[in-house]
């Protein structure tokens, strides 16, 4: 599984029709240890900008990391 | 390449409405402007239309003709510019490059949006299409969600605050408040800015842009033609469009747009002028956040330092660069179509001195930055006195 920094992030309070019953949730983008930048959702406790995040899983192609 | 002026302005004013569908209140912007320029359907050229989504938002496509044609131009180039929320800043630019190009004398430029026959969710939904819908957007993202990103990030790189956000939105609602074709015509405080309801940490509702209908027409000529048809014709000094990546997570660096800057770059070079001349600016104030960054990438402060100087009072109607007299997307409204024309008319009415209550001082070098999505295209106009 994919590991990396939060390079920025935030918590979604209004969210798109399809994504409505599961806010609030957070959102992040991730600088990967093998380069490049993912966009993410994040599971489990609130994260900040550069806080050490490892992939968990992928829904429908969408990546989810956690602390 | 010509010189090329705008002989006339028309706009519908930005709000709800919802009686009107896209077409009548695009013809009205048109109609207004072929009365303001004395120019008859008939004169017109070629047509472009600046429309984000009206297929999606009514309904509706081959939007050109289907607008043109109730406006009685007949048989000429009938052409919809698709570019995020500056779809009419780039149908403008086309507009200005087929006259400075000698192509056509006469162009008319409209920019249509209606929005508010969805609900807020869906309009979301939309918009999100102007995003990377396979990577950010499928993970939840909202516009508002990728500008609060931004604002993260800006934040922590340069110690911008929760104030500075929130004084752009007090500055935008007072110069709104004196627009009488403003959407939100309501002053707010500070306090009242930055308690505002939760859209995506660090953006409250006040730090966004509204959802607006509204349509802003413009028509250009070539300079040596405009006085056969006005008095108080306005200059394109300066133009140019740019590009970047769709998705925010392809950028280098999130708290800079490089599109802005290369197109400001271009428009000031075919100005002849610097950043430090402009004396009053049209922004794209989609949120808070990015009227601070573009102030910061079309180089009226050094990178960092957008916050302090919008908190400090130096983008007010009384500071030493008025930013977003009209009141902005923020209070004015933001139709997304039609964002980037009305820019136009409103630097226009500075330039003309028709202004009103919120006219200022010094007018006579305007700049409007007009931006698509979290930065993939930006149209930069520089508009002075002919």
């Amino acid at each position: 599984m994919r590991a990396g920094t939060v390079y920025t992030e935030t918590v979604i309070y209004s969210a798109p029709e399809a994504f409505a019953a599961e806010a609030p949730y957070q959102t992040a983008i991730v600088s990967l240890e093998e380069g490049g930048r993912v966009t993410v959702r994040i599971e489990g406790d609130r994260v900040t900008i550069g806080d050490k995040v490892t992939e968990t899983e992928s829904h429908d192609g969408v990546p989810f990391f956690r602390k | 390449m010509r010189p090329v002026a705008i002989i006339g302005i028309g706009k519908t004013p930005f709000g709800a409405f919802p009686n009107r569908d896209l077409r009548s209140l695009a013809v009205e912007a048109g109609e207004k402007a072929l009365h303001n320029a004395n120019v008859r359907p008939d004169q017109i050229e070629s047509f472009y239309l600046g429309n984000f989504a009206g297929p999606s938002f009514a309904g509706q496509n081959h939007l050109a003709p289907y607008v043109s044609t109730a406006l009685g131009i007949e048989g000429v180039p009938s052409t919809r510019i698709e570019a995020a929320c500056a779809s009419s800043g780039s149908a403008f630019f086309h507009g200005w490059a087929e006259v400075a190009a000698g192509i056509n004398d006469i162009v008319m430029v409209v920019g249509v949006e209606k929005m508010t026959s969805q609900s807020t969710a869906r309009v979301s939904e939309i918009l999100a299409e102007a995003g990377d819908c396979a990577g950010e957007m499928k993970a939840g993202n909202t516009f508002a969600s990728l500008f609060a990103m931004i604002a993260r990030r800006h934040m922590y790189d340069y110690g911008t605050k929760k104030e500075h956000l929130a004084a752009v939105a007090v500055k935008n609602h007072a110069n709104g408040a004196l627009n009488p074709d403003a959407h939100m015509r309501k002053p707010i405080t500070l306090e009242q800015a930055m308690k505002g309801k939760p859209i995506a940490d660090p953006l409250n509702i006040y730090d966004c842009s509204l959802i607006s209908d509204g349509a802003a027409a413009v028509i250009l000529a070539p300079l040596e033609r405009a006085h056969e048809f006005t008095q108080k014709p306005i200059r394109v000094l300066g133009i140019s469009q740019a590009s970047d990546y769709v998705a925010l997570d392809q950028k280098e660096d999130i708290t800079t747009f490089p599109a802005v800057r290369r197109a400001a770059q271009k428009a000031y070079q075919m100005a002849g002028v610097a950043a430090q001349d402009i004396e009053f600016a049209e922004i794209h104030d989609c949120f808070t956040i990015a009227e601070i960054i573009a102030i910061e990438d079309l180089g009226f402060v050094k990178k960092g330092e957008g916050g302090p100087f919008s908190f400090e009072g130096n983008t007010a109607r009384t500071g030493k660069l008025p930013v977003n007299t009209s009141g902005g997307l923020k209070s004015k409204g933001h139709p997304v179509g039609a964002t980037g024309v009305a820019q136009l008319c409103d630097l226009a009415l500075q330039i003309r001195c028709e202004a009103g209550e919120r006219q200022i001082p010094r007018h006579s070098l305007g700049l409007a930055q007009n931006l698509g999505g979290s930065g993939a295209t930006c149209v930069v106009s520089i508009l002075g006195a002919a």
